[in-house]
């Protein structure tokens, strides 16, 4: 120390015994906060589109295509194109929400605004990074997948109560799709493969996961593409309760493989953010 | 307070930080000196328990990084080398989000954050974007931001690079009462007027190795001379005037755009050159700095 003649002002962290290292319980939930304080500046845009989203999708595929459909062949399997066509949108819609806040937020984290090293300079580890930020994912998902439904059944999309189960169901969806590219976003130096991501991989899904038609008009050798995905599953969950006569053990089966896709998705995410931030 | 043997850092095949020894007492200011790439900032990650160490023993309060990385972070503070600031969020935003990753309570986090924006001179920009800001007052942000834990040991990365002279001298003048008031600093710099201000002791780093130890005044006493006498010529290679002024001084570095003589009294060596008849643009007498050292024991310039 110096020897001052004046005695200096005290900052802040002026200390005559050191402290005891401090209590950090549960330290995912101020990552999932830090989330949440960012959104509050853009929620309100954020919120209209969630709106406008499903309006669009019940107007045009579900209202508009849906009478043709329903005055050719009166419906699919019986059930009217509306009611057959919205569960399906439903678990679509929580995949784009899912890779919306999985590609670009992951990857900007790291490489542009470092949000992620700031945190890791704490009691925050990658576990707490992980848990929180996806927390805040499902929030994400929870909320455009309870304001689709919501608007859909105004609608009549929905014949049952059942539909509300597809709240949890969807969500698992959309974290089966946000776990897995929170992994891959986590090795890109930039959104290149991002469009390759969209394009190639979701724009099929979207089209080729039994949301519009029954995956059985697909040629058998594209199938088991479609079964591999975990949209495939979501949707026939999703469309399963929301008809009102669930098979539960076919949506237990869909809900298990959600899981395992998640687990291992996790474990994915868990090596590559280890990997790129703790060098 | 930190302590380090043999303390090593490999990416591949390449050795950034090559074997290094170092203690820092509590409530000192502790600085590495090297140019770019000379294993600074490896090590304060290492320190840092952000980047685990390839070989060596690192104690920082006594514990192990790989056995303790939260528990030690949890009593730092850590100024990077680059901003991780949220631009988006505004000025006392990115404190509230910061304290409260060390478990901090809202109010308690909301009150350090005043004391905090007033001891950073930022109370008037509270409530703006952090985006606008000048780079001087994102730097002392990041710092006050670093504080609200109150941490035992700073760890500052290179807290100047980048700035104007007159927001470098703000910074200091902050780590300073920092400094004072008994936080222990534990910086990076390849400014040597800076290693001169804020730092008790030092190292001077080279190639991932410490190739010097002690503070600014007995590093300059031990490998320097007193007074330096600056020499510029008119000539396109400096070298040819060296054997001219041979002999004049302890010692001759020859620079690129200069020649350095090595002397205790810097007036007596200009006379010597003068009567020689040796005619120089310009000639120019001043203390040692730790560049001088620098330059001596690397043969290389600090900042290129």
């Amino acid at each position: 120390m110096s020897a001052s003649l004046s005695t200096p002002t005290p900052p802040p962290t002026s200390r005559s015994t050191p402290q005891p290292p401090l209590p950090t319980p549960a330290p995912w939930r101020p990552v999932f906060g830090s989330w949440l304080t960012a959104y509050k500046r853009t929620w309100r845009g954020s919120i209209f589109g969630r709106f406008v989203s499903p309006l669009l999708f019940l107007l045009s595929i579900g209202l508009g295509l849906g009478s043709l459909v329903n005055k050719s062949t009166g419906g699919v399997d019986g059930v009217p194109y509306l009611q057959f066509v919205v569960p399906g949108i439903v678990a679509a819609q929580s995949m784009w929400v899912a890779m919306g806040e999985s590609a670009y937020p992951v990857m900007g984290a790291i490489r542009w605004n470092k949000t992620y090293h700031a945190m890791l300079a704490t009691p925050v580890g990658i576990d707490d990074i992980l848990l929180g930020h996806l927390s805040y994912v499902a929030m994400q998902i929870t909320g455009a997948t309870a304001i689709f439904i919501g608007v859909a059944a105004l609608f009549g999309s929905f014949g049952s109560w059942w539909v509300l189960l597809c709240l949890p169901i969807t969500v698992l969806t959309g974290m089966a799709f946000a776990v897995p590219v929170f992994a891959f976003s986590a090795t890109q130096e930039g959104p290149d493969s991002f469009n390759i991501l969209f394009r190639f991989i979701m724009t099929p899904l979207f089209l080729f996961s039994g949301i519009f038609f029954p995956v059985s008009q697909l040629p058998a050798v594209i199938r088991p593409i479609a079964w591999i995905m975990p949209l495939w599953h979501g949707v026939e969950a999703d469309r399963s309760l929301a008809l009102g006569s669930p098979d539960v053990a076919g949506v237990l089966g869909h809900t298990a493989y959600l899981l395992v896709v998640i687990a291992v998705g996790g474990w994915l995410a868990r090596h590559t953010f280890t990997k790129r931030l703790v060098v | 307070m930190l302590y380090a043997t043999g303390l090593t850092k490999n990416f591949g095949d390449f050795t950034a930080v090559d074997g290094i020894d170092f203690a820092v007492e509590r409530g000192e200011s502790f600085g590495f000196l090297g140019p770019n790439g000379a294993g600074k900032s490896s090590t304060m990650k290492m320190v840092g328990c952000v980047s685990p160490a390839s070989g060596g023993e690192l104690r920082v309060f006594g514990q192990d990084p790989a056995t303790h990385g939260p528990q030690i972070r949890a009593r730092l503070g850590v100024v990077p080398q680059k901003d991780t600031l949220d631009e988006e969020l505004t000025v006392q935003e990115n404190l509230w989000i910061y304290g409260r990753y060390f478990g901090l309570s809202r109010s308690e986090v909301h009150s350090r954050t005043t004391e905090l924006l007033e001891f950073a001179q930022l109370t008037d920009r509270a409530r703006s974007k952090v985006e606008p800001l000048s780079g001087g007052m994102k730097r002392r942000l990041t710092i006050a931001r670093s504080l609200i834990s109150r941490p035992e040991i700073l760890l500052l990365d290179e807290p100047t690079t980048g700035l104007d002279p007159q927001a470098r001298h703000v910074l200091w003048d902050r780590l300073f009462r920092l400094k004072r008031s008994g936080v222990t600093l534990v910086l990076t710099t390849h400014y040597m007027d800076e290693a001169e201000q804020l730092c008790d002791r030092l190292v001077v780093m080279d190639h991932g190795k410490i190739v010097a130890e002690g503070s600014p005044r007995s590093l300059i006493t031990e490998y320097s001379t007193r007074e330096v006498l600056e020499l510029r010529f008119d000539t396109d290679d400096h070298a040819h005037h060296g054997d001219a002024i041979a002999g004049i001084g302890e010692r001759i570095e020859v620079l690129p755009d200069r020649l350095l003589v090595y002397t205790e009294d810097g007036d007596a060596a200009a006379a010597a050159v003068h009567q020689r008849g040796i005619q120089p643009l310009s000639s120019l007498v001043r203390r040692s700095t730790l560049e001088d050292v620098f330059l001596h024991l690397t043969g290389r310039t600090l900042v290129d």
